[in-house]
């Protein structure tokens, strides 16, 4: 399963203007804040419509501007994890879980309730409203959320910032399973490079809206330090 | 409360009650549109929607009686082609009820969306829900509050309607005398006073009641919420 991207499109004082391919693995972006990273994810889910752009996962084509085709956010198939959870307020947790798991056809649902429940340990919470959970909490629920949907392809923005550490090691490895049992491509932006550097196939760096570097997450630390600032390490 | 009283109030929450439910799909459409949508023309959907609040009654009853009146170019239609008659009908009367607790109901609605998170519909849409199903199953269930609010308000304003109602569908006893009319032609009707005072005093009774229905709503929904 591959990934082709290229966007293109104004973002108040800066243009996001980026283009990389990934495959079935996890692609890291990498960047400061403002550089344009969490604009990209909203255009490949859909929710963001860019002026340009051509985006095919596993090729089918979910964006191409020169012949006018963009498939609607509800029939891409891409999971998608916001660093601010946002949940449903009004719905329990299981409905929460179950919410996207609603939408998918039968034949295509490929991760199970419970399996998802027991992974991110969620039993004790499934009767709770959203509002009564705490940040890490929250943030589970939203990661199980978007994987019960079987997505094709899962962008996860920022999605352990609010996890605590223990829980992070958890999460973790399931993502690792995510890629090997399902091919799931996972798009996965953080700042934390060291957080995913070991499990990235490909680690883009963002900046001013523009890609400054990409490549193996070794090459790439490198650039992390001397064009940016930013730690590597 | 004699037989008479009793069929002028049944009379009054039935016109109130079918113009409440039946604008009720409407205004929350018009209220989604005017909260989630930009476009252009948004200005001008928005003065048509609050017109009826500053327009004087009897020119909306007048403007109501050209276009839904048996010749009107709605109502002529109307009748032809689904038999559905407005003038001099209660039906009428629900109808002018309904056009003026309109823009009250669009903007309770309105407000209770704008202070809901957008980003809401943007998760429920990348979970598989389509635009509308994400605003009915999101949004909507969020604003329960805000829309049994407008209801309440649009309906204590069909309770009390008079101008628009006179001018479209005039004072017919038992098709479209509501409450009001009733109480002005006993005011005008010499020895009326008492019977106008009754039912002055039954009309006050009956919007208490419909205000603190609208607060055990309230109350009701923000237990919900807690839990």
């Amino acid at each position: 399963m591959t990934l082709d991207v290229v966007i293109k499109h104004p973002l108040g004082r800066i243009s996001l203007d980026v283009s990389f391919s990934a495959d079935a693995g996890l692609t890291a972006i990498v960047g400061p804040s403002g550089a344009g990273k969490t604009s990209v994810l909203d255009a490949m889910a859909g929710i963001l419509r860019p002026a340009e752009a051509r985006i095919i996962c596993a090729g089918r084509v979910l964006d191409d501007s020169a012949r006018g085709v963009s498939v609607p956010a509800h029939q891409r198939r891409i999971g998608y994890v916001r660093q601010e959870p946002l949940l449903f307020p009004h719905l329990t947790v299981r409905q929460n879980l179950l919410y996207g798991h609603w939408f998918t056809p039968s034949s295509e649902r490929r991760i199970r309730e419970q399996d998802v429940v027991t992974l991110l340990d969620l039993d004790m919470l499934l009767s709770r409203r959203s509002g009564r959970l705490s940040g890490g909490e929250r943030q589970r629920v939203a990661l199980g959320r978007a994987l019960l949907t079987s997505p094709q392809l899962l962008l996860l923005d920022e999605p352990l910032a609010s996890v605590d550490a223990g829980r992070k090691h958890d999460i973790l490895p399931y993502l690792d399973r995510l890629r090997a049992e399902l091919r799931i491509p996972v798009l996965y932006v953080t700042h934390l490079f060291n957080e995913i550097a070991d499990r990235a196939g490909l680690a883009i760096v963002m900046d001013e809206g523009a890609i400054v570097a990409q490549g193996p997450p070794e090459r790439v630390r490198g650039d992390l330090e001397r064009t940016l600032g930013l730690p590597g390490n | 409360m004699t037989i008479d009283d009793a069929a002028i109030v049944r009379l009054s929450l039935w016109v109130a009650l079918w113009a409440t439910v039946a604008t009720l799909p409407l205004a929350v459409a018009v209220a989604a549109l005017l909260s989630r949508t930009q476009f252009w023309g948004k200005s001008v959907v928005n003065g048509v929607v609050h017109l009826p609040l500053v327009l004087p009654p009897v020119v909306t009853g007048y403007l109501l009686l050209r276009l839904f009146g048996r010749h009107g170019a709605i109502g002529g239609v109307l009748e032809q082609w689904f038999g559905i008659v407005f003038a001099f009908r209660w039906t009428g009367a629900a109808l002018a009820a309904g056009v003026m607790g309109f823009p009250l109901m669009v903007s309770a609605i309105r407000v209770a969306l704008d202070g809901v998170d957008h980003r809401l519909e943007e998760s429920a849409r990348t979970l598989g829900a389509n635009r509308l199903w994400a605003f009915l199953t999101v949004s909507l269930p969020l604003v329960v509050p805000g829309v049994a609010s407008g209801m309440v308000l649009a309906f204590a304003k069909a309770l009390g309607e008079f101008g628009a109602t006179i001018t479209f569908v005039s004072n017919i006893p038992g098709e479209t005398q509501t409450l009001a009319l009733s109480i002005y032609t006993l005011t005008q009707t010499p020895g009326g006073d008492e019977h106008a005072l009754r039912l002055v005093l039954l009309s006050v009774a009956l919007s208490f009641a419909a205000l603190i229905a609208s607060e055990l709503l309230a109350r009701r929904a923000r237990r919900a919420d807690r839990r």
